[in-house]
């Protein structure tokens, strides 16, 4: 398995990638999320992408602290990320993480960070319609019930409603709509840094009311693109005694588990 | 004469009125801060897909069908008010009807049908908040005068179609036997009451026929006042509303410049501006004057129709959060300042819309999730208050939950919100080349 390098090492071979790999915060350290970024890596590396990472330079994009009211934080968080981003002359970034994403490619741009940003899922998409990545025919997934969960800073907030969509297709697996889903799809309850605290007080964790629409669904498999939707979720389903039955993966993890040996 | 008289004082006392309160709307509205708007074409493609088209309302058919009847039905029936209007103030009678000649019947004939159609669905409506009670319509939230509030709006509707109605037949029968009723041609709904009338006196049919008329046009004149009081704003705010409404990806939180300007010259990116010392000013909202002129609009454009705390993961959940309550709390704070200013007291002073009618808890409970402000109709953005509402906590009261403030200095101690080394930010890839 080829080693991952970091922008410094691409920039003191005197090369430069051509796409960055933001990991995000619970991408580096959650051990959940570990294994999707892994997953991401084993992907990019099929379809033969020069990319890089930035190691121990990437900081939290800062999308928490300004959810939850510290706009100071967050813009020191920002303007410091826009200069090492700058400093390599990034130009194009893929990120696992719904929040990184919206954050990098919505509110970078008024602090002088210019990219162009996408989210794993459209990436999938498009190296899959391009054939750069080639999945097993009558693969693992074929005729499964997969269930997709739509992240909130996906969705709404960023109109990406299809790509996981259409991945969760080419894997061959029977796609089951929750009752609320696309445009209507219920929050994990995760967002806007509620991931840092507990929930107000209620009758009921917003977790467990989207796993018991996901169960309702029957499926085996609960999709996710997002590792704050991913830790919500698998709560959830614990939470219910299914973890036996039913996994919560990222649809990066279903894809890297489909290629096609080349 | 003597009741064009009437009518031509009607009308100004009416207008005076109205006048007044749209002065202290503009005044409630101005609270805020100035908002500088671009001349994006999307606007105006929201305004007329959006407001005029109600393309959001479509995601619920049957309620969007029954709304759209009542809404055509106002705007069409106020071409009748207009002749109603007309010939209060010169006397004369069905004054368009000579004008229109053959095109006069099928006008009429269609707005009896469309105020069919207002009236079934005023009853729909009610049947919903009263007989279904539809979770949305009765909500904590929706205290008494919300909730009269409606009830009047759908009361008054009904009532005043079935007043065009009585007239529309009295007066029928009254173009056979007085030649002061020009000819308007047969009607088809209102002729089915004419059997119910035919038997009265000519002089009793013209009681009945000018009460009709007039209860008809006060009824009118009294809603255009009533409107600028009630929640039923919407029908003219939703225009500008939706103009104004944000164009950004929904995702996308409004900029801070000031704070912008303050990191970057403690980073030492740039120099530091001797800026002349302007107004203090606060960051995020505590009070209304901190929001933006056009989140005050919003408020007042807001219908208290419930599909933003209907989506809500909180609010389904249990929690205090309703986005529909932020908007109606922006709307009564800025009514109380502006009540207050307007009257030279400064009772208001010693309140604030966060505190006295948002609490933290409520604000706390938000997963930023936009559900709410995807499913308004009218393109309402309570999440934006309440993401401004939350800067005023942090920034200026330091006040976040703890766990929020622990957040905070784990960002700040280790660049990431949990409380890891940043060294071992790539420990992943170590072991990733073990395995």
């Amino acid at each position: 398995m080829k080693s991952v390098s970091t922008l410094a090492e691409f920039a003191a071979r005197g090369e430069q990638a051509e796409l960055l790999f933001w990991v995000g915060c619970a991408g580096s350290f959650d051990d959940r999320a570990r294994k999707v970024t892994k997953a991401i890596t084993l992907i990019l590396d099929a379809a033969g992408i020069r990319y890089g990472v930035l190691g121990t330079e990437e900081n939290c994009t800062g999308d928490p602290a300004r959810r939850a009211g510290n706009e100071f934080l967050f813009q020191m968080q920002a303007v410091n990320n826009i200069q090492v981003l700058n400093g390599y002359g990034v130009k194009k970034i893929v990120t696992a993480c719904p929040h990184c994403f919206n954050t990098l490619r919505n509110e970078y741009p008024e602090l002088g960070g210019q990219y162009d940003v996408i989210h794993h899922s459209t990436l999938l998409q498009q190296l899959i319609d391009e054939g750069k990545i080639r999945l097993q025919e009558g693969g693992t997934f074929k005729g499964k019930k997969i269930t997709y969960h739509d992240s909130c800073y996906l969705g709404r907030a960023n109109s990406i409603y299809e790509a996981p969509r259409a991945v969760l297709q080419a894997l061959d697996a029977e796609l089951f709509e929750m009752k609320r889903s696309r445009a209507k799809g219920l929050c994990c309850g995760a967002g806007g840094a509620q991931m840092f605290k507990e929930p107000e007080k209620g009758n009921k964790d917003i977790n467990l009311e989207r796993t018991e629409e996901a169960l309702a669904t029957g499926s085996g498999t609960i999709a996710v693109a997002c590792p704050f939707c991913m830790t919500m979720l698998r709560d959830g389903v614990k939470a219910k005694e299914k973890e036996q039955e039913v996994q919560v993966v990222d649809i990066a993890e279903l894809v890297a588990a489909s290629l096609k040996a080349s | 004469m003597l009741q064009q008289i009437l009518f031509l004082s009607t009308l100004v006392v009416a207008t005076y009125f109205i006048r007044r309160r749209i002065n202290f709307i503009a005044g409630a509205i101005r609270l805020g801060k100035k908002t500088v708007v671009d001349s994006d074409p999307r606007r105006i493609r929201n305004l007329l897909l959006v407001a005029f088209g109600q393309r959001k309302m479509f995601v619920k058919p049957i309620a969007a069908f029954m709304h759209l009847l009542i809404y055509a039905g106002f705007i069409l029936i106020n071409i009748e008010v207009l002749e109603f209007i007309i010939d209060g103030l010169l006397g004369t009678h069905r004054v368009f009807a000579p004008v229109l000649g053959q095109a006069y019947p099928i006008l009429m004939n269609m707005f009896e049908w469309l105020a069919l159609g207002v009236l079934i669905s005023c009853f729909v409506f009610l049947a919903r908040r009263h007989l279904i009670k539809l979770p949305r319509l009765n909500s904590p939230e929706l205290t008494r005068w919300p909730r009269m509030d409606a009830n009047l709006i759908l009361v008054s509707e009904i009532i005043l179609m079935l007043a065009i109605f009585t007239m529309n037949a009295a007066d029928q029968i009254l173009q056979g036997r007085d030649s002061h009723y020009t000819a308007s041609g047969s009607l088809v709904l209102s002729s089915l009451l004419i059997p119910f009338l035919e038997n009265f006196s000519t002089t009793s049919l013209v009681v009945i026929e000018r009460s009709a008329w007039w209860f008809h046009i006060l009824g009118i004149l009294g809603f255009a006042v009533y409107v600028t009081y009630s929640k039923h704003l919407h029908i003219f705010l939703a225009f500008p509303n939706t103009y104004f409404g944000k164009l950004e990806p929904k995702g996308q939180m409004t900029g801070m410049p000031v704070v912008t300007a303050e990191v970057k010259s403690m980073l030492g990116l740039e120099p530091v501006v001797a800026q002349p010392p302007s107004e203090p000013g606060r960051f995020g909202a505590k009070d209304v004057i901190d929001l933006s002129q056009q989140q005050i609009l919003s408020a007042f454009a807001c219908t208290e129709c419930g599909r933003c705390t209907a989506e809500c993961p909180a609010n389904l959940t249990g929690k205090k959060l309703s986005p529909r309550k932020i908007m109606m709390d922006v709307r009564d704070r800025a009514e109380e300042v502006q009540q207050g200013k307007s009257i030279g007291s400064t009772a208001y002073e010693t309140k604030s819309l966060l505190g006295d009618y948002i609490t933290k808890e409520e604000i706390n409970a938000c997963t930023s999730c936009n559900a709410c402000v995807e499913a308004c109709p009218v393109l309402i953005n309570p999440l934006d208050i309440i993401l401004e509402l939350r800067r005023y906590v942090s920034m200026e009261e330091s006040g976040a939950p703890a766990s929020w403030n622990a957040m905070y200095q784990n960002l700040e101690t280790s660049f990431s919100p949990w409380k890891f080394s940043p060294t071992d930010r790539f420990n992943w890839n170590e072991n990733q080349n073990k395995s």
